[in-house]
């Protein structure tokens, strides 16, 4: 019965058997497994040092099969910035939310960008706070409901949501600044192409990299994972268009 | 425990407190650097850009104090030995990291270079922040190692002490001086350069080369009874620091009756009023807390038989009396003197505190006289 078997997949030996904490249908799974596969296709896992946020993934270090560092909300980057230059041979990544690095840690994800530190920033952009509850992130669109926007966000209070990867692209330190999204398998692919793309970049030292990563929040969006899909399409595609924006040597 | 210096190494340079600390950083092993401009500590941070690129360790000026200490709890998490400095304003800042290098068991080296505050307070110097270093050095059930040199060469001594203790009880160990001596010159003799202690780090998140399993490096603890372990293992450790590392100079305190107690800066002017309170027939002496944690309660309680008045002095409104008085636990009357704002104690005025005291011992004992 078993001779018909045939194995498609399997876990990356970069991810550890431990179960997920996330939601069920939520896109964390796919963006660890996208990192996994890219450390085992490079052959990096020993060398790799992942730095994990607080928020969602605040075990991430737990999932990941190489060394990992949690950092302070939204300091990943100083984290990553001081392994990095310590330890030149090491590959270091920060894997970290929307309100970790666009807001709390805006100051540290634009001075480890502009120094051009070579390091690898996985964002997950899912325009909502998820561990907390649902709040409003730096990156909820106009009109959207969270839980501290109950009448919307709005201009006047809250600003416009900041368009993380299009701003980095200004800094000369950049190497990639791009923009992929977990929706559809063909998405699914150009992210990891991406996210492949990033670690190269800095196991050649070329410095700092970007992948936005557009997510899912069934939890807090108060949707189905399906339905999470298509609010992604309708509302945070126009807002936040894919591609690359910037990237050296090309 | 004190660093070895050659012959060679006690010829004598004269160098700021906040160089020769530096430079002793680098000569204990010092690996990384990160640091944040603010006065007066900034000859500290313009030292180490000198000179670490030619040591081949890494130096940064980072965006804010507190991506520098973010920075420094990255170096530590790797196995590096690694620093920061600022001065009063700063250090509040950094206390984020400095809870989590404490939560995650990190060694590293925080100096503070105090300056007068609250607020943005002035750049002169002051010990107002001895209550944050004991007491608030971050959020959260923990303290750091607290060491306070008095001279430019016990700020040279200190240094390779405290990364030792860092890496040997696996905690941030701060250096607590102020902008007096970061900012005067004397006559240092500096340790000899590669007598940095190796420490083997196996618990570091440096890549495990496929040689290990993966390291974590972490103070998250969402189950409850695991978080409380941790914080108990952590003060089972600061039990043996208590222990083992209390640190203190005594001055003419054998037959003292009146002893001072002060750290840093007023130890000095303290120990000139000890000998003008001598030359006036008053038994006074000196005991100064080199480890402000740990609280040097040993000595003073060795003192307590024989003193009608412990005065404790500083340079604030009075932070270190209140761990004095706690040891001291109402046996003998426990004095307080202090200036602020920048400004240091006179001898003199410290001297007029203490024959204020041995005046008020003398009337109390001869009620008829």
């Amino acid at each position: 019965m078993a001779t018909d078997t045939k194995v498609f997949g399997g876990r990356p030996h970069a991810l550890t058997d431990a179960p997920f904490t996330y939601c069920p249908g939520c896109t964390h799974g796919i963006s660890h497994r996208l990192i996994a596969e890219v450390l085992d296709e490079l052959g990096v896992e020993g060398r790799a040092i992942a730095i994990a946020p607080v928020g969602c993934s605040v075990l991430a270090y737990e999932f990941f099969n190489c060394d990992g560092i949690q950092a302070a909300h939204g300091r990943a980057p100083a984290v990553a910035c001081a392994v990095a230059r310590t330890h030149p041979d090491a590959v270091v990544f920060t894997y970290q939310g929307d309100g970790d690095l666009a807001s709390i840690g805006a100051a540290e994800m634009v001075h480890a960008a502009t120094r051009g530190d070579n390091i690898v920033i996985i964002f997950i952009n899912n325009a909502i706070y998820g561990m907390t509850g649902g709040q409003l992130a730096p990156t909820s669109l106009l009109g959207q409901v969270t839980q501290t926007s109950p009448y919307g966000r709005e201009v006047a209070r809250d600003g416009h949501p900041i368009r993380v990867v299009e701003m980095l692209s200004t800094l000369e330190g950049v190497a990639l600044a791009q923009r992929v999204a977990l929706d559809t398998p063909a998405h699914i692919r150009e992210a990891k192409r991406a996210i492949k793309r990033a670690f190269e970049n800095q196991i050649a030292g070329k410095g700092f990299s970007i992948v936005e990563l557009l997510s899912t929040c069934p939890t807090n969006w108060g949707l189905s994972p399906a339905d999470s899909f298509t609010w992604l399409q309708e509302n945070l595609l126009p807002y936040y268009p894919l591609g690359v924006y910037k990237e050296i040597d090309k | 425990m004190a660093p070895k210096t050659t012959e060679k190494a006690t010829e004598k340079v004269l160098m700021k407190g906040n160089e020769a600390l530096a430079e002793a950083a680098l000569r204990a092993g010092c690996e990384a650097y990160f640091g944040y401009p603010i006065t007066p500590q900034n000859e500290l941070a313009a030292y180490m850009s000198k000179r670490m690129p030619k040591e081949g360790g890494a130096y940064l000026q980072a965006e804010s104090e507190v991506a520098a200490i973010n920075m420094v709890y990255g170096a530590a998490a790797s196995g590096v030995r690694t620093m920061t400095s600022t001065s009063s304003p700063g250090m509040s800042l950094k206390s984020e990291g400095i809870s989590y290098l404490a939560g995650a068991d990190l060694p590293a080296v925080i100096v503070n270079v105090q300056r007068g505050g609250p607020g943005l307070g002035g750049i002169q110097p002051s010990q107002s922040d001895y209550w944050q270093a004991t007491r608030a050095a971050g959020h959260g059930d923990f303290h750091p190692i607290v060491l306070a040199p008095s001279t430019v060469q016990e700020m040279a001594d200190t240094i390779h002490i405290a990364f030792d203790l860092a890496d040997r009880y696996r905690t941030p160990v701060i250096v607590l001086v102020d902008g007096m001596l970061g900012q005067m010159m004397e006559p240092v003799a500096l340790p000899e350069p590669g007598g940095a202690t190796v420490v083997e780090k196996p618990w570091a998140a440096n890549g495990h080369q496929d040689k290990r399993p993966h390291n974590t490096i972490t103070s998250l603890f969402l189950v409850a009874d695991d978080l409380e372990a941790s914080n108990r293992a952590r003060f089972a450790r600061y039990e043996d620091i208590k222990r083992n590392e209390q640190r203190v100079e005594e001055y003419r305190t054998e037959d003292a009756e009146i002893v001072l107690v002060a750290f840093g800066a007023s130890a000095r002017t303290s120990r000139t009023a000890v000998d003008l309170a001598r030359e006036a027939g008053i038994k006074a002496g000196l005991l100064r807390p080199i480890t402000l944690v740990p609280f040097p309660v040993d000595a003073i309680e060795a003192r307590i038989p024989q003193a009608k008045a412990f005065l404790s002095v500083e340079m604030n409104m009075g932070q270190m009396v209140e761990d004095v008085r706690l040891v001291v636990n109402g046996r003998t009357p426990v004095e307080f003197f202090g200036r602020v704002g920048g400004i240091i104690p006179a001898p003199t005025e410290i001297l007029a505190a203490i024959e204020r005291i041995a005046g008020d011992d003398a009337c109390a004992k001869g009620g008829d006289a």
